[in-house]
């Protein structure tokens, strides 16, 4: 009956759904589509945080996608590291070049924040795409392991990859949860409001903006880590600033600022693509306007639709029993 | 000695285009305070179409010319009706967002009409003239004079017209231009208007010298933010001096550091820029 309840029940059937969806389908090619796609969500919800929840617009997440995609492929590939120390440091070694790049794009706001991470992005890909002595180049890295096994449990088929990267993904979304319902997350959501409001009540914006586009790319991070090893191999393209508007993309259609938003938007998304197959290199044909109708038509997203539907609805059903109540 | 003056010259070549392209942007953050990310795809659509009138229908280049810049034009003031209009009252998340999906749409739209090949355009100005001892096409000199006489007329149309005035007065103060009278939607539509011709004059100009495809755009449009950042935000001056610092620490960086490396020279300019000043230089306080 109560909405908790309600959205408890959802999400429990959901993660069953997904347990459930390899014996469902069968069908390498949807768990290799699905796979991919739950971690694009894991790069979304980075977004999320920085974007939805703070209020500043990153350009530069394909880069940090593909910083730590490299610094997996590069540690284990070059440096000769196991499966599992790489796993763990590429991921923060992505967040600590995050905390470099946010001291300095973060004194800049709004607009600038935007161009400027932009044109980090695009420095991002440009160095990967050039340095051949260290990223191979256009050639990109070949060879990346894959997931190693976890005591006695081999990762190396397509069905354990799937529960793997669906483990991390419902991690995130944990850790994302509490993230957003604490005080730091309140106090991010503050910042987004109104940055001289936040300041005025003695928050410090500077080091919580910090914290905010650090973990942003450390979600980032571990996207890009887990693409290199489930695909192995990664090329500069991975960098290229259209990866970032992809993941816009799914971030704005499924709903920014809300925590189902990145799931709803990624899902679309790529399934729409895949029965789109034929339209392939044309299909910001439809995406784009999509973006574009979707933020002139509903801010919030499908979630941001949904949640507004709902609420009307809750608001009617209980003005419904106050009338019962009135005539009773 | 003799390098360093080619190299200049080519710097004067590239920077008018880009300060042609930054002008149009500046032009319409000056008005609505929207970084016009789909900019870049106007420039790209304006070359395509230059191109399709030449190659297809057989046009001589200059009237090529004309028509795209018509073209470009309406499509920019298309785009503020149908696109940053309805968008007024909205966060400066949402006009970026928007503005990246025309961007991705008009592209998208490039490679099914012309296709993701490279194409080349012929111009009749190929020759190659001697001119104070430097060896230059007649092509990059149009390039270099069309662009001065163009910002010429846009700083005269500006400064001297009523109309000028009132898109200054509402870059200026947007309530204010509205209480004395000015209607605003206009404005913005002939800013756009004006934005989308610069950028398509821009792109035509550049094409016989370089290539012409659906991602020409990319560079250039990251550059020309770069540009209005160096030179203020919705400065127009500003914008024009800028456009040529770039050209030139561009084409000069490429002959005396790495060629390789010459996209990144601006982008590590603006980072550099940036991180001195958060603002941007020439800022007129205030983001």
């Amino acid at each position: 009956m109560t909405s908790i309840l309600r959205s408890r029940n959802i999400i429990i059937g959901l993660i069953f759904l997904a347990i459930l969806f390899p014996f469902i389908t069968q069908n390498e090619y949807f768990l290799h589509v699905m796979t991919l796609a739950f971690i694009w969500m894991i790069a979304v919800y980075g977004l999320n945080l920085l974007a939805g929840y703070t209020g500043y617009l990153s350009l530069a997440h394909a880069g940090f996608f593909a910083i730590g995609a490299y610094a997996f492929g590069l540690l284990t590939v070059k440096a000769g590291f196991g499966f599992w120390p790489a796993f763990l440091i590429a991921p923060m070694i992505t967040a600590a070049i995050g905390f470099l790049i946010g001291l300095i794009a973060l004194r800049t706001k709004e607009h600038f924040f935007a161009i400027y991470t932009l044109c980090v992005g695009y420095i991002i890909y440009l160095v990967i795409d050039k340095w051949e002595g260290l990223t191979g180049g256009v050639r990109g890295l070949i060879g990346i392991p894959p997931p190693s096994n976890i005591g006695p449990v081999s990762l190396s088929t397509p069905l354990a990859q799937y529960y793997f990267v669906f483990a991390i993904l419902l991690l995130v979304i944990l850790v994302i949860y509490r993230l957003i319902h604490s005080l730091t997350g309140r106090t991010f959501i503050a910042i987004r409001n109104s940055e001289d409001l936040a300041l005025s009540l003695g928050i410090s914006t500077t080091k919580n903006k910090l914290l905010s586009f650090v973990l942003s790319t450390f979600f980032a991070g571990i996207a890009g880590t887990l693409y290199a090893c489930f695909i192995r191999f990664i090329g500069p393209d991975i960098g290229n600033i259209n990866i970032t508007f992809d993941l816009l993309t799914y971030l704005i259609v499924g709903g920014i600022g809300t925590l189902s938003g990145p799931i709803v938007g990624t899902l679309l998304i790529v399934w729409l693509s895949q029965n789109l197959q034929f339209l392939q290199d044309y299909r910001m044909l439809i995406f784009g306007p999509l973006l574009t109708l979707m933020v002139i038509f509903s801010p919030g997203g499908i979630s941001g639709l949904f949640s507004q539907w709902y609420a009307k609805r809750h608001l009617k059903k209980s003005a419904k029993f106050t009338k019962a109540e009135e005539q009773v | 000695m003799d390098v360093l003056l080619q190299q200049l010259f080519n710097g004067l070549t590239v920077g008018s285009v880009y300060s042609l392209v930054a002008l149009g942007l500046t032009l319409v953050y000056g008005i609505l305070h929207i970084p016009n990310f789909a900019h870049g795809a106007l420039y790209m659509i304006g070359a395509y179409i230059t191109y399709t009138m030449m190659s297809s229908l057989g046009f001589h280049y200059l009237i090529s010319l004309v028509i795209s810049i018509i073209v470009v034009g309406f499509i920019s003031v298309l785009m503020e009706r149908l696109v940053f209009h309805p968008l007024k009252e909205s966060t400066p998340i949402q006009h970026k967002v928007a503005a990246i999906g025309m961007l991705l749409f008009l592209e998208s739209l490039a490679q099914l009409i012309w296709g993701a090949d490279y194409q080349q355009m012929e111009t009749p100005f190929a020759q190659v003239i001697d001119l104070f001892g430097l060896t230059v096409t007649m092509q990059r000199l149009i390039i270099v004079i069309t662009a001065i006489v163009a910002m010429i007329i846009l700083y005269l149309f500006l400064k001297r017209t009523y109309t000028g005035a009132t898109i200054i007065a509402m870059a200026q103060n947007r309530e204010g231009a509205h209480l004395v009278g000015i209607n605003t939607n206009k404005v913005a539509m002939l800013t756009f208007f004006i934005a989308g011709v610069l950028a398509a004059l821009g792109a035509s100009l550049t094409s016989p010298i370089n290539l012409v495809f659906p991602s020409m755009g990319h560079l250039v449009i990251l550059k020309a933010f770069v540009i209005i950042i160096i030179g203020g935000m919705g400065s127009i001056p500003g914008a024009i001096l800028g456009g040529y610092i770039i050209g030139f620490s561009e084409s000069i960086g490429a002959t005396y550091l790495s060629s390789n490396y010459s996209d990144i020279i601006s982008f590590a300019l603006l980072v550099i820029i940036l991180t001195i000043k958060p603002q941007g230089i020439f800022s007129k306080g205030g983001a």
